[in-house]
């Protein structure tokens, strides 16, 4: 999440969700809440209840919608105007909180000389871009002086080159004239908004803002969010009860696994996967500690990963096994491997409660992907497209893929259900909640962890046998779980590792249990022997403060440290919540803060802001108050950090954001994004029109993905004259494995539909419910018309846009089957986290019933020519033949 | 009130049954998201069955109403009216009278159980009884499916199950979760309900409260919000009562809804009537032999 | 004889006419009415979280001799407080549905249907597919810079997999086997 952790310091909402209801204003943008998080959103009718005011915007008219107080439609894919025209209105106005700005915010650093703006040249482009690398270099980006640590500050703000006097010049054209040419939105229900904003600012006052996938989804999606972090750091409302942003997730644990990220690019708490290069621990530690901050400590966060990971034989002449981490040579994410899948250079695959086959963009090209495997694990509940592709696909119907013809051999593994194991799942506001197993699973039902336990037990007794020396990391995993009778890991052990322990090596006497009872020792050790009884490892850490880079800590994931400490409780399985934040109730990372950022709730002097909002403040000894202070607990309001001094040292008394060597929030990011310091508007990579405020239409930086089946429409382009979005059910889950094959839920949503409005329904001569085609250059899909006047066209620069709006869960499997949206979309990489852009595409619309069978190829060339140039877009890499445009396995490509 | 936790009367155990204390549901279309939790929680606890996979097009709605397999029925009514004081796009802005309004109401519908029901009046095996609680419940161990009761409800809500499904033939309609009630629990459909817009409580507190609120809601800018509880006619009040915005018609909602029986009262007196005028007409025709 | 008595003074006409009703109140259940209680009653309870989307709502799982009986909202939970959504509502059936596979199945290559094998064969396959794909594929060095990685194996998923799952899957797949490509929804 580096639109939250590049402005404030952690990739996670900053507030929990029932604090919502203190809000005084909700900014509901990017997400149908009501739809999406029902139950998040009674927060949100809780502060309606007391009296504030709710505002949604969004190009549907939706259930959030109809519960707020202002519904904003808006074009989409043009949200960082709309927030730029209020960050411009906040500064033009003065209505900015000053005081925060000033003190918690680097809207006084003093940036670059070579620092230069898309304003500039009106182009689009920040200093630094390299055109042949089609990257940004982003030395000119940083403070000047180019030290993050102290930068030079100018706290009257009018330094012309201090971040507050750039980010005015930046957003100066973003007027509520641009965002009604723009976004469609007219100026006086622009001003409805920012007055509504401003009234819940100030030191009586917070306003909150909740976001979900509808702005990360964008080829922006991580700009738009900066755009929301610095209006809300403009308006003060970080850290603040009733404030922060609330980024809502879509599944139970997305949260979970970014911080214990199944994700490429990084290792549990957010530490960096090793790059080609990183040669050895000492040049890895070189490239991401950092001096100033809680990431000085970077050392002995990755150390006792390492021996978390290899145990014993990790040790400080090895560098401790640094050397048996893979190192990355460029983009391994989903999108470059799936290339690599289409190209057939990946052998197997393993999907574990995923459903690309529906879930992914291009779903057409994710099922001919699949099928190029040599071999496919599947582990679902139910039978999902993606476990029957072979068989059942849209292609098998329409002859593209034939069973025989394909040499997948495909292991469809019954998983266990949520109640059937334990474990712990971190919800939207990084809250840990344990879950207790109720019942054995069914037949050959297993959990995942049971699967991966099994595997790793095979795999590493293989690796004993062998001599080659490229199984040493499997003969080093440290795999010591004790099992149950199930041959499932003890999952508690497991959470005690992810807390971390001391090592053997420190402690060799110290009193270990004879079984794997739960209780503790008196020293704290709660495991301690491994599943054959030999001793293992020492007592529990309580915080990452505990943490060394000597090898004599093991922690499996630093951030999630204090969840399972020395007296031996789970708190994630916590049950008795003690107040509104919910402490008692479960663990949230870090350090069971509930809101983080928690110095900003009081003034740089160390009193609250107002007796309203109080939440932790400095009784002149420490900082105390409703939550755990996120600040170190005897450090003085008016604490001065020497010249020179290292780590969280260097922070001084009134800098609330800790990870940050500057202990500042972030207006102006000056490390750490690829697109830009600042957010710019970009169009969508398919829109209806040109870039109004740039002569480059979209952003430089994005993966294209281009492909012979991944093409795009140039701007404007007249075959597909509709801007096409996709959204949630609240009726489904995602890709549907989890609410199709369910009665009680499929009936409530039984068949695929397109939202349009009865403009456009006139227009095309549709009537409510009769069958269309929506068309893209990717692929067509039929569904059935649903008119309502939820959706509206917007009049944009002049000219009437339609919009339509798709659910995105039916696919071939299930009680209720129906057209995939996804089979619409284009892969497409975000600059910095490679997502594709789902909410902001162009399609056309025809009336009538898609054909079966080869009679679709027949109607999909008719309306959207699958023959000819591949580049379309002006602004996308030329490609000139039908492989891929990315492909991670270049080697060398970063 | 959202935010009581477990001392919600949603949440809370109690002893109504046992201490035959008259509940009900109050049910508030300005705080409903749609969701449609409570037909969820209702078929999971009820184990009721699916009632067929047919996508209606009518907004969101495509259960429809309420019948044998469908208990709590979740209404999408999209009108061209204002909400409240909520400003919708570029309409209604500033006056509060929009020249182009546009709302979109959801409102829980569920049995009524009315004071006078014409189901139980008409049950003639006497399957139909009045709980403690006031609710009126279907016990199917007694029901041979005769289908009075489905002609004699005002509101169309009992309905006899179709084959093939489990205990076709059989009348069914919300149980006010009897059984849950009697073991202290709230009903499924209130319980579940992320916004607390299904309330369940005793009846006199809930008319209060709802009393109340309307008030409120009408000082707000809801100026066509009214309660909707029939204590005038001939169902003598209900103890599922709603508040609505607008008319009841757009609701599915009779006006004034009238239990059969009294039909039935002027159906006897004019049977009477005219045995009285045969047995005189027959009686003057002997007379004249 | 007493049997007898007993039997009819339940019939609900019976006991109307004894005991002087209309017939439409309490004297009108039968047995199963006026012993009817919440099937939960004498249930075992875990404490759970819903598995669907990311609010986390607190979930209690009522369950008996190893057979699932309900599941509903936890009324402690300071962020749900007994609620669910319909999703959440639908936990117990999501668990019970008929269409639930429970059987591993295994699909040959250019096979037309599944066929059924054990899960322990299947253990034994699929660590052998992986042992092979990982030791054709693997590069331990390019120009001279340590690698030790692979690409042809890769792994999608993990939003609704457990934090200790997750975990587990990382150090198996990227900490020892050397796998990169790895990844899930949760990019963002």
């Amino acid at each position: 999440m580096p639109g939250l952790g590049t402005s404030f310091g952690r990739g996670g909402a900053t507030t929990a969700q029932q604090d919502v209801a203190n809000a005084d204003c909700i900014l509901i943008e990017g997400s149908s809440m009501a739809e999406a998080h029902p139950v998040g959103f009674r927060w949100v009718m809780k502060a309606k209840e007391r009296g504030a005011t709710i505002i949604h915007v969004d190009p549907r008219f939706s259930r959030t919608s109809a519960l707020a107080d202002i519904w904003v439609p808006i074009r989409a894919g043009t949200d960082i105007v709309f927030l730029g025209a209020l960050i411009r209105h906040l500064i033009e106005n003065d209505l900015f909180f000053r005081e925060y700005v000033v003190y918690y915010t680097n809207a006084s650093c003093i940036l670059s000389d070579e620092y230069r703006d898309p304003e500039d040249n009106g182009d689009g482009y920040f200093s630094g871009w390299n055109e042949e690398k089609r990257a940004y270099e982003g030395e000119s980006w940083l403070y000047k002086g180019g030290d993050l640590s102290r930068p030079q500050r100018d706290l009257t703000l009018q330094d012309p080159q201090c971040v507050f006097q750039k980010l005015k010049r930046h957003f100066s054209r973003y007027t509520p004239e641009m965002a009604e040419k723009v976004c469609g939105i007219p100026p006086e229900l622009f001003h409805k908004v920012a007055d509504a904003l401003v009234a819940a600012s100030g030191p009586e006052h917070t306003a909150a803002v909740c976001y979900a996938v509808g702005w990360t989804q964008h080829s922006k999606g991580v700009q738009i969010i900066r755009a929301a972090a610095i209006l809300q750091l403009l308006l003060g409302n970080i850290g603040r009860p009733g404030g922060g942003i609330l980024a809502l997730r879509g599944h139970a644990s997305i949260q979970g696994s970014t911080d214990i990220p199944t994700l490429y690019d990084i290792l549990p708490g957010y530490l960096t996967m090793p790059h080609k290069g990183d040669e050895t621990l000492q040049q890895y530690l070189d490239n991401y500690t950092k001096k100033t901050g809680l990431w000085a400590h970077y050392p002995e966060y990755i150390v006792s990963t390492l021996k978390a990971y290899y145990g014993t034989h990790a040790t400080a002449e090895n560098d401790f096994g640094y050397g048996w981490l893979p190192k990355l040579t460029g983009n391994h994410s989903f999108f470059e491997f799936l290339y690599d899948m289409l190209d057939g250079k990946m052998e197997g695959m393993f999907l574990m409660g995923q459903n690309p086959a529906v879930g992914a963009p291009n779903s057409r090209l994710q099922r001919k992907a699949l099928s190029k495997l040599k071999w496919l694990v599947v582990r679902d509940m139910v039978e999902i497209e993606s476990a029957n592709f072979w068989r059942e696909s849209p292609e098998i119907d329409r002859g593209e893929l034939k069973p025989e013809n394909i040499e997948t051999e495909v292991f469809f593994f019954p998983a266990a259900g949520h109640a059937e194991k334990e474990g712990a799942f971190t919800n939207t506001q990084r809250l840990l909640q344990w879950r207790e197993k109720a019942i054995d699973p069914p037949g050959d039902c297993r959990s995942d962890a049971w699967f991966v336990h099994q595997l790793a037990l095979r795999l590493i007794a293989k690796a004993k046998a062998s001599a080659d020396p490229i199984d040493e990391p499997l003969r080093a995993l440290d795999w010591w779980y004790p099992e149950d009778s199930l041959g499932d890991t003890n999952m508690e052990a497991v959470l005690a590792e992810i807390n971390g322990w001391h090592t053997l090596e420190e402690k060799e006497n110290v009193e270990r249990p004879t079984s794997n009872a739960q209780h503790p020792t008196e020293d704290g050790v709660v495991f301690g022997v491994d599943r054959n009884g030999e001793p293992h490892h020492g007592p529990q850490v309580n915080a990452f403060a505990e943490l060394k880079a000597d090898g004599s800590t093991a922690c499996g994931c630093w951030i999630y440290s204090g969840v399972f400490g020395r007296d031996g409780v789970n708190k994630a399985n916590l049950r008795k919540s003690r107040d509104y934040l919910g402490h008692g109730w479960g663990f949230a990372w870090p350090s069971d803060r509930r809101i983080i950022y928690n110095r900003a709730s009081a003034r740089p002097d160390g009193s609250p802001w107002s007796e309203r909002k109080k939440l932790i403040w400095w009784d002149s000894e420490k900082w105390t108050g409703i939550d755990v202070p996120g600040f170190v607990k005897g450090k003085a309001p008016d604490y001065e950090p020497e010249v020179g001094a290292e780590g969280l040292d260097a922070i001084p008394g009134d800098a609330p954001f800790i990870l940050h060597e500057d202990g500042l929030g972030w207006i102006y990011v000056p490390k750490g994004l690829r697109d830009g310091p600042f957010p710019t508007h970009y169009e969508p990579l398919e829109s209806p029109v040109s870039n109004d405020l740039y002569s480059h239409a979209t952003d430089p930086a994005v993966n294209w993905f281009t492909r012979n089946e991944n093409r795009f429409a140039p701007p404007g382009d007249a075959r597909f004259p509709f801007v096409l979005t996709t959204y949630r059910l609240t009726e489904h889950h995602t890709a549907g494995g989890m609410s199709r094959f369910l009665s009680h839920l499929a009936e409530l949503q039984p068949e695929m539909f397109a939202e349009i409005s009865p403009e456009l329904a006139s227009e095309l001569k549709i009537n409510k419910g009769d069958y269309i085609c929506i068309v893209t250059l990717r692929g067509a899909i039929e569904a059935r018309a649903l008119v309502s006047r939820r959706i509206r066209p917007l009049r944009i620069n002049g000219k009437r846009v339609h919009q339509a709006a798709l659910p995105y869960h039916y696919g071939t499997a299930g009680l209720v089957c129906g057209g995939t949206a996804n089979d619409l979309l284009t892969i497409s990489g975000e600059p910095n986290v490679t997502i594709m852009e789902a909410k902001a595409l162009t399609c056309n619309i025809v009336p009538g019933r898609l054909p079966h069978g080869q009679a679709f190829a027949e109607f999909l060339n008719k309306y959207a020519p699958q023959a000819g140039q591949i580049s379309l877009h002006p602004e996308e890499p030329s490609v000139s033949t039908g492989t891929s445009g990315g492909g991670h396995a270049s080697e060398g490509k970063e | 009130m959202i935010g009581e936790g477990t001392q919600s009367t949603n949440q809370r155990r109690h002893n109504y049954v046992q201490e035959n204390v008259e509940v009900g549901f109050f049910t508030d279309p300005t705080v409903c998201i749609g969701c449609k939790a409570c037909e969820v929680a209702c078929k999971e606890w009820n184990q009721v069955p699916d009632d067929g996979f047919t996508w209606s097009g009518n907004s969101y709605d495509n259960t429809g109403h309420l019948g044998a397999s469908t208990w709590r029925h979740v209404m999408f009514v999209e009108e061209d009216r204002q909400k409240g004081n909520q400003i919708v796009g570029s309409h209604s802005l500033g006056s509060g009278n929009g020249e182009d309004p546009f709302r979109w109401v959801f409102l829980s519908d569920v049995c009524k159980h009315c004071e006078e029901a014409g189901c139980l009046e008409a049950c003639p095996t006497g399957a139909i009884v009045r709980t403690e609680v006031g609710s009126v419940l279907v016990q199917n161990d007694v029901c041979n499916g005769c289908g009075y009761c489905v002609v004699s409800c005002p509101f169309g809500v009992i309905d006899r199950r179709p084959e093939p499904l489990a205990d076709a033939g059989g009348a069914f309609k919300c149980t006010f979760c009897y059984d849950r009630q009697k073991s202290g629990l709230v009903p499924a459909c209130a319980k579940v309900c992320p916004t607390e817009s299904i309330v369940f409580g005793r009846l006199d507190d809930l008319r209060a409260r709802a009393a109340e609120h309307v008030q409120q809601l009408q000082q707000n800018g809801y100026r066509d919000a009214q309660l909707y509880d029939p204590q005038e006619t001939s169902v003598r009040g209900i103890h599922a009562f709603f508040l609505i915005l607008g008319e009841p018609e757009a609701y599915g909602l009779p006006p004034k809804p009238q239990i059969p029986t009294i039909y039935l009262k002027s159906a006897w007196t004019s049977a009477i009537a005219t045995a009285i005028a045969l047995s005189i007409a027959t009686f003057c025709a002997f007379a004249f032999l | 004889m007493t049997s007898l008595t007993a039997l009819l003074s339940k019939w609900p006409l019976v006991r109307q006419i004894r005991e002087r009703k209309d017939g439409t109140g309490l004297e009108a259940m039968s047995e199963k009415t006026r012993v009817m209680h919440a099937r939960t009653d004498d249930a075992q309870v875990a404490r759970s979280i819903c598995p669907y989307c990311g609010v986390g709502c607190g979930q209690l799982v009522y369950h008996k001799n190893g057979k699932l009986i309900s599941i509903e909202g936890d009324p402690e939970s300071p962020i749900s407080q007994g609620n669910l959504c319909p999703k959440g509502a639908a936990s117990y059936q999501l668990l019970t549905h008929s269409r639930r596979e429970t059987k591993m199945k295994y699909r040959a290559p250019r096979a037309k249907e599944w066929t059924e094998i054990s899960l322990e064969r299947a253990m034994e396959m699929v660590a052998e597919r992986v042992w092979e794909s990982r030791k054709r594929a693997f590069v331990r060095q390019i120009d001279g810079s340590n690698i030790n990685h692979t690409t042809a194996i890769c792994h999608l998923g993990g939003a609704t997999l457990d934090n200790e799952e997750n975990y587990l899957i990382k150090k198996l797949f990227t900490a020892g086997l050397g796998m990169v490509c790895v990844s899930n929804q949760a990019r963002i």
